[in-house]
């Protein structure tokens, strides 16, 4: 065998060893658009609040529900943006976009997600709303760290990030919004710019 | 010549190359798997699966899904420490030159 072989082999077996236990279409592009939405949900909910005529929330009020309303927008969106983005990136990368890889990496995101997404549903239900944005960035942060093994890139350090900055929201309670901001909005917008210079090169 | 004894020769094929990549890094893959990632016909698979199963390097399970047969492919221990030795000995031999 010549040197051309051996080098041919080596990129085989890397190529394979992503392949087949990797997702590889993530963009940071769905990212920056996560951050568009969150910084603009933020504004809505920033100014729902304002307006009210309080600078604090009462958990039956119609204010909380368009909040919550607002924060589910944000949700939705950013998730039909990551799969409209992936999908096409995976026809571009050829690869499959539904097989056993986006499987684990689904299963392995979403596990840490739901269940922090009931646990809030449940404690705001007992009236206990201080900690949710506190409880929404811890969450999130290790739903990412889970989900990194399946997936080529740095999320990890992103989910390190959240994860740092909820424990820091659950300390500073009074600025659990600017906090919130940071990390969903700010934080994705910078994390998703990284990757789409890293992509683009 | 150490290195070249490392190079081993049951390697030395694009698809049992692909086959042992892909069981160093999951768990386990069943027959559909690896003949999607490695893009090959069934015989040709089938026959590279029966050469590494024959050196001890992969084990095989066979067992029903419902009422289809399911074969499920792993890597043995000595299977992965003979595909480290030949990647470390790949990786040497390309320093070298």
């Amino acid at each position: 065998m010549s040197e051309q072989d051996y080098l041919k082999d080596i990129s085989e077996i890397k190529n394979l060893m992503n392949r087949s236990s990797r997702f590889i279409s993530l963009s940071g592009l769905a990212g920056i658009f996560a951050g568009i939405y969150a910084l603009i949900g933020a504004a809505i909910a920033y100014y729902l609040v304002v307006n009210s005529g309080r600078d604090y929330l009462i958990l039956d009020g119609h204010i909380f529900k368009m909040i919550l309303l607002d924060l589910a927008l944000v949700a939705l969106c950013s998730i039909v943006t990551a799969i409209f983005i992936t999908t096409r990136k995976a026809k571009e990368d050829q690869v499959k976009i539904w097989d056993e890889t986006t499987r684990k990496l689904l299963m392995s995101f979403l596990v840490p997600l739901i269940t922090g997404g009931i646990y809030i549903l449940i404690i705001l239900n007992q009236q206990k709303y201080g900690q949710t944005g506190a409880l929404m960035l811890i969450f999130y942060g290790l739903a990412l760290v889970n989900a990194s093994k399946f997936t080529i890139g740095n999320i990890k350090y992103l989910g390190y990030i959240e994860i740092a900055l909820g424990l820091v929201c659950a300390l500073l309670p009074g600025y659990g919004f600017w906090i919130w901001v940071l990390g969903f909005g700010v934080m994705h917008i910078i994390y998703g710019s990284f990757m789409l210079i890293k992509e683009k090169r | 010549m150490g290195i070249i004894e490392n190079i081993n020769k049951v390697f030395d094929h694009r698809i049992r190359l692909g086959i042992m990549s892909i069981l160093m890094v999951n768990d386990e893959a069943d027959f559909n798997r690896l003949k999607e990632l490695l893009d090959v016909t069934d015989g040709n698979l089938a026959s590279h699966i029966k050469a590494l199963e024959k050196e001890a390097y992969i084990l095989v399970e066979k067992q029903f899904i419902g009422r289809k047969p399911n074969t499920r492919y792993s890597s043995t221990a000595l299977g992965k420490k003979e595909f480290k030795k030949h990647i470390e000995a790949l990786e040497t031999l390309l320093r070298k030159k």
